[in-house]
């Protein structure tokens, strides 16, 4: 395999995680609700699946409860936001904190410890025909393990679910202004609801492809990160799901250069704040310009239907 | 029938205390249940963390050590939350508060009790200017302030990295990354076995209750909180309220950095603010942004800290364990607020559709 087939290939694998966090939080926010526990959500996902894996030496199952892990901590979240009103910052932030401490406590027992021999070969490439023959680009990214697809899958039917279907449509709405949505009969709470707890499953699935695909041990800094670089590339590509996916890729590729590439020590630490400093520019500037889009209007803020 | 929620007028405050001891013993009731699935006895574990933190000289000696920092931010925090202003960047503010307390502190001659001072200053000025970077942001453009805190957070840290591993490299250290401590004579001094960040943390617990209270500036900044519109309806300067506000905010911050670095970690490093920052967010919260009750609740995080890092030598069990008693404390006040702003009311389906709007 050629250097740049690896590298670009290698980009890709340090993405996924990015992307699913990413999609996950867009879905979240483009409901109104601002959920800050990405980084704890993705632990939980991360330790959900990977003690699923090394006791059951099930891949699938292991994935189904990151994806779930993943998602509980959005239920914490949600009932708080949205049945109970609470603070959507505060809230958020406790997630972080929790999915910490639930990781660093129940994986204990497992550091240092691998995906079972078996499990291992589903992060094997399966090359899809015809595609992955085109030269050094076919076999970076045509030639990918099988959840790396699924997770590309997933951000293109949230663009489709947001952008082509009533529902997703109505959804956007109660983003926007729940109390318009709720006087055309959109069940606001079930909205919300639903795409906070899928936006958490999707960040504990980018936790998973963390400890299965990626590392693949338990480590307790599994994550460092990752979940505030996903709520940054959320305000990069404009509560998008395509973009998100460009996004992912621009911010996966930062994250691994400064190990591929022959660069002074100064130039490294600068590379590692890019994701940050790039986010802040992007939100300087949407807020600049107002004419851009500065993401869905209600966000951050609990609906009460009797105010209405 | 069906459930409607009716908004409370003000609670008093006996009944708002009731409320949220309740939660703190139902959180605890449901760390209880984790931890009897990790095969742990609760009681013994509730009591290891207490004695472990509260019981003994020396216990509570770095039970509020570690309580200094916490309080110091958290009342940092606290002006701003007033103010409706979503600082959650004190992290960042306390590392690059310590930064400028490094300047002068490892880098200049300077030394004593002027030199303390001195330093203490410019980790205010450092930290205050970071938070500075994001109100005027805010008055001037309207850009998020929650996002930007949290961005800058992180831009300090690759800061501090990179004059712990590049810029700030002491030669002394044989290759090994790290700064070179802070020396002696520039530690703030001890009293009672303690570093006179207690006496500095409780000046200022009186500092913010006055400030709240009683100053131009603090009524302000709770107008703001309450309505920007109404503030700037009736004359308020609110960009300037909201400037000074949010440096001040930063620059005690910068001051709980600048004591951390230079008094209990004795050196600028990544880790030395022991997310005493983002656990002020928490306490400040819980603490409903009252100066007194930000200094009493962040002892008892602090203890909790304390305590858990010593039942790892008795019990099986990581200290994380605090952060899961942090978090699930944290939820259930959250949850419990709602009681506090809504009262529930059973509602029959036959009345008239006027009555579904309270």
């Amino acid at each position: 395999m050629s250097f740049a087939t690896e590298f670009i290939s290698m980009i890709i694998v340090a993405s996924i995680p990015l992307l699913l966090a990413t999609v996950g939080e867009i879905l979240s926010q483009k409901v109104g609700n601002m959920n800050l526990g990405v980084e704890g959500m993705m632990l939980l996902g991360a330790i959900g699946s990977f003690l699923t894996v090394y006791t059951t030496k099930n891949f699938f199952l292991g994935v189904l409860v990151g994806f779930l892990s993943g998602l509980a901590g959005a239920l914490i979240y949600g009932f708080l936001t949205i049945s109970l009103r609470a603070n959507q910052v505060v809230t958020g932030l406790a997630l972080t904190t929790f999915g910490t401490g639930v990781a660093t406590v129940l994986g204990a027992d497992v550091i240092g410890e691998s995906v079972a021999e078996g499990v291992s070969k589903w992060s094997a490439s399966i090359p899809i025909p015809l595609l992955s023959k085109i030269p050094v680009i076919g076999p970076a990214v045509f030639s990918q393990n099988i959840f790396t697809y699924f997770a590309y899958i997933l951000a293109i039917l949230a663009g489709v679910y947001l952008y082509k279907t009533t529902f997703g449509l109505n959804s956007t709405a109660v983003g926007e202004d729940p109390a318009v949505a709720d006087a055309s009969s959109i069940n606001v709470s079930r909205h919300k609801y639903v795409l906070t707890l899928i936006g958490g499953g999707f960040a504990g699935l980018g936790g998973a492809y963390m400890s299965l695909i990626y590392v693949p041990s338990w480590t307790k800094d599994i994550i460092t990160g990752r979940g505030w670089i996903a709520v940054a590339l959320v305000i990069f590509a404009k509560w998008n799901p395509y973009y998100a996916i460009l996004g992912a890729t621009v911010f996966g590729g930062l994250s691994i250069l400064s190990a591929w590439t022959n660069l002074s020590q100064s130039m490294t630490y600068i590379i590692d704040a890019l994701p940050y400093l790039v986010t802040v520019i992007v939100l300087i500037f949407a807020s600049i310009s107002k004419s851009r889009k500065t993401g869905p209007k209600s966000l951050g803020v609990a609906y009460f239907k009797e105010e209405r | 029938m069906s459930l409607q929620l009716i908004k409370r007028g003000r609670v008093a405050l006996k009944n708002q205390i009731i409320i949220k001891l309740a939660a703190v013993v139902m959180a605890f009731a449901a760390i209880a249940v984790f931890l009897l699935f990790m095969k742990q006895n609760p009681l013994l574990v509730y009591k290891e963390i207490f004695t472990g933190s509260l019981s003994g000289a020396y216990n509570i000696r770095q039970t509020i050590t570690k309580a200094i920092p916490i309080c110091i931010c958290g009342l940092g925090l606290s002006i701003a939350y007033k103010m409706n202003f979503w600082n959650i960047g004190a992290e960042g503010q306390m590392m690059i508060g310590a930064i400028g307390a490094s300047i002068i502190g490892i880098f200049s001659p300077l030394s004593g009790p002027v030199g303390i001072v001195i330093m203490c200053l410019m980790g205010m000025i450092f930290g205050g200017a970071w938070a500075f970077l994001t109100a005027f942001f805010k008055v001037k453009w309207g850009t998020n302030e929650t996002i930007l805190t949290l961005m800058l957070n992180y831009i300090a840290l690759k800061i501090v990295t990179y004059l712990q591993y590049v810029a700030w490299k002491d030669p002394a250290a044989m290759g090994f990354p790290k700064i070179a401590d802070f020396p002696s004579e520039i530690r703030l001094p001890s009293i009672f076995g303690i570093n006179i960040g207690w006496l500095i943390a409780i000046t200022l617990t009186v500092i913010i209750y006055l400030y709240m209270k009683k100053s131009k500036l603090g009524y302000e900044a709770a107008v703001i909180g309450n309505s920007e519109a109404t503030a700037k309806y009736i004359g308020m300067n609110t960009t300037k309220t909201i400037l000074i506000t949010i440096f001040i905010s930063g620059a005690i911050c910068g001051l709980a950095g600048a004591i951390q670095a230079s008094t209990v970690n004795r050196t600028l490093s990544t880790d030395f603010t022991q997310n005493a920052g983002n656990l002020a967010i928490i306490v400040a919260w819980v603490a409903n942004l009252h100066p007194i009750l930000i200094a009493v609740i962040s002892v008892l995080f602090a203890a909790l800290i304390q305590g858990s890092d010593t039942i790892q030598m008795s019990f099986a069990i990581s200290p994380a364990i605090s952060e899961i008693i942090q978090a699930t404390v944290l939820f259930f006040v959250l949850g419990s607020e709602f009681f506090l702003k809504f009262r529930i009311k059973m509602r029959k389906h036959t009345g008239s559709k006027e009555e579904v709007k309270a």
